[in-house]
């Protein structure tokens, strides 16, 4: 199931208005039976600004412009350690390109953003197994690929298709790695991670960091790490507490207030 | 003198003159048990030797070296070109650096093969005997120790320690010219097998001397310490062991590991049993207050506990976890009138702390020490006439392990006494009790060596020098744990320490270890042997957090910096607890204000109703011997008069109420409660193979669509609730007991179960950082970015899905049968009652389920479902806002 996250951007959200976020038991009721592609598929439309469906697979679709943006996939990270003697598994790479090819098969997106930080090291594109490089090529088939630098990749690469750029604008919309703050940003880098706790057993989940005007998205890699929500690199940039963590669930996103979550 | 003419006789025959003077200057008479161990090593066997606390079992265990090296000095040497070395007075225990014996011509033919070495070597005689100890602190003590016999009779003998404090100039010299006896931890064994002086350094070792040897073998260490055992066997074909040991309930698996093993049967040291000492006195305390119902704080008996104290000269209080131990320690401190001195120490306090309270306790000035099993082990300390033991013993040779802390001489009874914190923990300490009297042992079986052990000893092995798989193995084999390691699981284990030991065969380029055309295994870079010296051992502490004392917050004010460091405590506790919970530590309460980077940072709270710390340190789970002989007193009531009236009352009710399991049944009771309903079992196997059970019935129940909602386990039972009636279902038949504890539930549920299990994911942590896959964190490193570093829960879910069966996995689930998920217990359980379940439907709560059910709220609810959790917190912030 999915929860349909409201975002506004400046231009088209009236001032003074908060984003609504909706009660995810509104939907439950009904969905607990429905398998769960349908339910990617129910999406709400809040009237007034841009909405965007958030998936609790970690990726955002925005179905005016049939978009889909990941964050942080840092494939080759498992070769980037192995290079400097830790040798983790050789999988995560295929492992996030599955996950990725799924939601591909499923939005079927006209185009598809990567925020940045997509290779670990500069030299991951080279590393890239055959066959990880060949279902890279099959989901990048019929649509545009765009991918956006990052820290871990500022340079474009050879061998992976797609275009490269610094900052997509889209809208009322900027797509972009490193969060700036600026009103309308969505980006990734900071790898969100909220921890709460009930009834004496804390859970910790990638999560949605969002206010009213930006968003920063959860880390898709399969072997990235996280960074609490509490951290002051957030405060830093919503400038208070004021922002939700939408976590992500099994089958649908559960949203807290900052304030509600957990510190480290 | 003489008392005994055979002893006198066979020391004549066995120790020199000088020996005799000094053990009659002290008015001593050499022990049959020394005795017996100076004849084994004349005559070249590997021995065992079990020996009662206050048995002079470490002299026993050096008597032949000491006898060796004072021969070597005084008779002709055989190889007849060495000169006699003078033991000069002045300088005590220092020996003569030009001593120039010649060694044995074993160690001559190893030496000529081991690779020329640029230093001048030969000029000490080489190394004689290596001492392993569990704990450096004890080598330490043993050397001091040792000291004196060596002074006194001024023998040749040079000895010196050799552990993590040890300067590295004085490590380094001990490489090149090493001491004649070194002391020393199965760690630094692994290390200096690591470095290519290995061969020169070993090859003239005659003796090892395995103290606490029933400690060691029971743990990764007793792998890892095997291991090397098994490299020094090939170094020093001449060498001998000696195990030194409590008493063990299978002598016999101690004595496979003092010996290499053959390739078909098997190989036991000889085995020596000194006299018993005198029988403790044991005895339960028989409390004038109300006993508990349940909780583990032994509030009810402090009273008198504290008089026990005031009549005795020191006591020792033991406890089973860290947070007992401060709890106990506080409330002492609360009535102690006289302002006795009392100390508190456990494993979590600064190292500088515990040594002070070590040292007072020496010293003599200490009246009382409240302990965890972080003084099961170690230095002796003569002046302690009585053991206090809270709580429940848990096992039989773990309690008179405790108790024989009490009076180290032999001859006089060691004095105990044992404080039950609630009803269970009283037919557990009767049970105890028995088996002390009976002087029955429970400690656990061999251990098959762990793969991920293996896979450190082969990347160490590497780091020595280059060697050949097939040697190799046939060397492993020898080592008594990995006597039936079969060739493809260690091919996999160099294929693991080569490139990972992946299907996908990525990183060829990037290994550790490489083939070369000579056909010997060698590392690729002297980076890898720098990582391995670092990373070396198999104590995988969970990351533990700093904590630190700073004064308390005014709202929003920033915390001052750089407080007193009062000690560590686990991550994972930490990460339970919110800014302003109150715990108990380092004797204070607590308040938590904050973490900073690896720190936290606390004040002292005005709080004085703290929320307990529930971290867990030193828990051990009831010894299977000791569960079945509560089942037994359970079972027959006949044996209930040995029991305080109160508990008797209480199972009399149980009796009326509901009913008491035959020995081999297992009581499964359901009843009405509030709006819930409950089902408790009384399988007492243990809190870890009961909170496995919990998890794997909630998921049966759950598919069952009975929709459970939580359960909590303790030491003796399990309770699961739920809203529908689980007690009619089963009585009408819809669910069946025998198929709802059936034994397939250590099929797939688990393993549904596994894949999700925190419990499972730490777990493999430690395998992986044994094994090497990841290193420790280091003082320092903590601070980069979370984001940035690797962990290994996301290692584990893409390993599980990409390569099942890869043998990191398989190392964890080896260790989740007995760790902390206490699988194997769990699943002979399961055998156990298979057929014998009896149901008794109730309507309302029964006796003996209340200790459990008191539990509820009290203890941490598991359960890993936590999307369900997260669904009601969120549920939760709904209401609050809605309303």
């Amino acid at each position: 199931m999915s929860f349909s996250l409201s975002f506004r951007g400046v231009r088209q959200s009236p001032q003074g208005e908060s984003g609504r976020v909706r009660n995810p038991y509104s939907q439950t009721g009904v969905m607990d039976s429905s398998p769960r592609a349908n339910a990617r598929d129910r999406n709400d439309i809040v009237a007034g600004g841009v909405t965007l469906l958030a998936d609790p697979a970690g990726a955002l679709y925005w179905p005016e412009h049939g978009l889909l943006a990941v964050a942080d996939l840092h494939l080759e990270k498992g070769s980037s350690y192995a290079a400097r003697g830790v040798l983790l598994p050789p999988y995560d790479t295929a492992a996030t390109l599955a996950r990725l090819a799924r939601l591909v098969g499923h939005y079927a997106p006209r185009c598809v953003v990567a925020l940045g930080d997509s290779f670990h090291d500069g030299g991951g594109p080279a590393r890239l197994a055959d066959a990880d490089r060949e279902s890279l090529t099959a989901m990048q088939r019929g649509r545009d690929w765009i991918w956006i630098t990052g820290n871990h990749d500022p340079e474009p690469a050879i061998g992976i298709g797609g275009s490269f750029v610094e900052t997509l604008t889209l809208g009322a919309l900027t797509f972009r790695h490193l969060p700036t703050g600026a009103e309308g940003d969505i980006c990734g880098h900071l790898h969100p991670v909220a921890r709460v706790s009930h009834r004496g057993r804390a859970v910790s989940r990638r999560c949605f960091a969002v206010d009213t005007t930006r968003m920063v998205m959860p880390a898709f890699g399969s072997f990235t790490g996280g960074l609490n929500v509490r951290d002051a690199a957030f405060a830093d940039l919503f400038g208070t507490l004021a922002f939700t963590a939408h976590m992500l669930g099994e089958d649908r996103l559960y949203a807290f207030t900052a304030k509600r979550c957990l510190p480290d | 003198m003489s008392v005994d003419t055979a002893a006198d006789l066979a020391a004549d025959r066995l120790l020199p003159d000088v020996f005799t003077r000094w053990f009659a200057g002290r008015g001593w008479q050499p022990r049959t048990h020394q005795l017996d161990l100076l004849a084994k090593a004349k005559a070249g066997r590997s021995t065992l030797l079990i020996a009662p606390t206050g048995g002079g079992k470490t002299l026993a265990g050096f008597l032949p070296t000491l006898v060796e090296l004072w021969e070597r000095a005084h008779l002709t040497p055989l190889a007849g070109r060495g000169r006699p070395s003078e033991a000069r007075a002045g300088e005590g225990a220092s020996r003569s650096e030009e001593g120039g014996d010649a060694p044995s011509s074993g160690s001559i033919s190893l030496r000529s093969i081991s690779p020329p070495s640029p230093r001048k070597r030969g000029e000490g005689r080489g190394l004689h005997t290596l001492y392993i100890s569990p704990l450096k602190a004890l080598a330490v003590d043993i050397a001091r120790n040792l000291e004196i016999p060596v002074k006194e009779m001024g023998l040749p003998v040079r000895l010196e320690t050799r552990t993590g404090d040890t300067p590295a100039s004085k490590r380094q010299r001990q490489r090149r010219d090493p001491p004649d006896i070194l002391l020393t931890t199965p760690e630094q064994l692994a290390l200096l097998l690591a470095t290519a002086d290995a061969p020169y350094l070993f090859g003239s070792l005659r003796r090892v001397v395995l103290d606490e040897l029933h400690s060691l073998v029971t743990s990764k260490r007793g792998d890892l310490l095997s291991l090397g055992l098994a490299r020094l066997f090939t170094l020093a074909p001449q060498l001998t062991t000696v195990g030194l040991s409590a008493t063990v309930a299978e002598p016999d698996d101690l004595r496979r590991f003092l010996v290499p093993q053959p390739l078909e049967g098997e190989a036991r040291a000889d085995l020596v049993v000194a006299q018993a000492g005198a029988q403790p006195h044991v005895s339960m305390l028989d409390t004038e207050s109300h006993l508990p119902w349940a909780g583990h704080s032994a509030r009810h008996a402090l009273g008198e506990i504290y008089d026990l104290i005031k009549t005795h000269k020191t006591t020792l209080i033991f406890v089973n976890t860290r947070s007992q131990a401060e709890f106990i320690f506080q409330e002492l401190w609360r009535i102690n009138d006289d302002n006795l001195a009392i100390a508190l120490h456990h494993g979590s306090l600064d190292v500088a702390q515990r040594r002070r309270v070590e040292d007072a306790m020496s010293a003599g000035k200490l009246r009382a020490v409240v302990c965890t099993s972080s003084l099961d082990l170690g230095v002796d300390w003569g002046d302690v006439d009585l053991v206090i033991n809270v709580g429940a013993p848990k096992g039989s040779s773990r309690l008179l392990q405790r108790i024989g802390r009490s009076n180290h001489r032999l001859d006089e009874p060691s004095e105990a006494v044992l404080v039950p914190a609630n009803r269970f923990e009283v037919l557990e300490c009767r049970a105890a009790l028995d088996a002390v009297a009976e002087n029955a042992q429970d400690t656990p079986p061999a251990r098959t060596g762990a793969l991920d052990v293996l896979a450190q000893h082969i990347l160490g092995r590497a780091c020595g020098e280059p060697f050949f798989a097939d040697e190799l193995y046939a060397e492993v084999r020898a080592a008594a744990p990995y006597a039936a390691l079969t060739r493809p699981d260690f091919d996999s284990a160099v294929d693991f320490v080569a490139t990972g030991g992946y299907a996908l065969k990525a990183y060829e380029r990037f290994a550790k270890i490489r083939l070369g055309k000579d056909g010997r295994w060698r590392i690729t870079h002297p980076r890898i042997a720098q990582r391995y010296r670092l990373n070396v051992g198999t104590i995988v502490e969970a990351d533990m957090i700093k904590v630190r004392l700073v004064r308390s917050r005014a709202s929003g004010a920033v915390i001052p910096r750089g407080g007193r460091l009062l000690g560590q405590v686990e991550e994972y506790f930490i990460e339970t607890l919110a800014p302003g919970d109150t715990f108990v530590f380092a004797g204070e309460i607590l308040k938590y204000e904050t973490l900073v980077e690896d720190e936290v940072y606390v004040s002292r709270a005005t709080s004085s109703d703290p929320k307990v710390p529930a971290y867990e340190g030193g828990k051990f789970p009831l010894s299977t011997y000791l569960a079945a002989r509560v089942r037994n007193i359970l079972a027959h009531p006949d044996a209930w008069r040995a029991l305080p009236t109160q508990v008797r009352e209480w199972l009399e009710i149980q009796q009326w109420r509901s009913m008491l399991p035959a020995a081999g049944d297992l009581l499964v009771e359901t009843f009405p409660r509030g709006e819930k309903y409950y089902l408790v079992c009384y399988p007492f196997e243990g809190r870890l193979a009961h909170q496995t059970l919990g998890m794997l019935l909630t998921r049966r129940l759950e598919r069952a669509r009975q929709r459970p909602l939580g359960f909590v386990a303790n030491e003796y039972a399990l309770a699961v609730w739920g809203l529908g009636d689980l007690g009619q279902r089963i009585a009408r038949g819809d669910i069946s007991l025998a198929e709802l504890f059936s034994e397939d539930m250590l099929g797939d549920d688990l393993e549904e179960w596994l894949a999700e299990s925190a419990l499972m994911k730490r777990t493999f942590r430690s395998c992986a950082i044994i094994a090497g896959l990841i290193e420790r964190r280091f003082p320092g490193e903590e601070k980069s970015r979370r984001q940035l570093t690797i962990s290994t829960d996301l290692v584990y879910d893409v390993l599980r899905k990409h390569q099942p069966d890869h043998i990191l996995l398989r190392a964890a689930r080896a260790d989740a049968a007995s760790g902390l998920l206490d699988i194997k217990r769990l699943g002979d359980a399961l055998s156990r009652i298979k057929g014998r379940i009896v149901h008794k439907v109730l309507d309302h709560v029964s006796p003996l389920a209340v200790p459990v059910m008191l539990e509820i709220g009290r203890e941490t609810v598991y359960g890993e479902a936590a999307d369900t959790l997260l669904a009601e917190a969120a549920d939760e912030l709904i209401k609050e806002a809605m309303s």
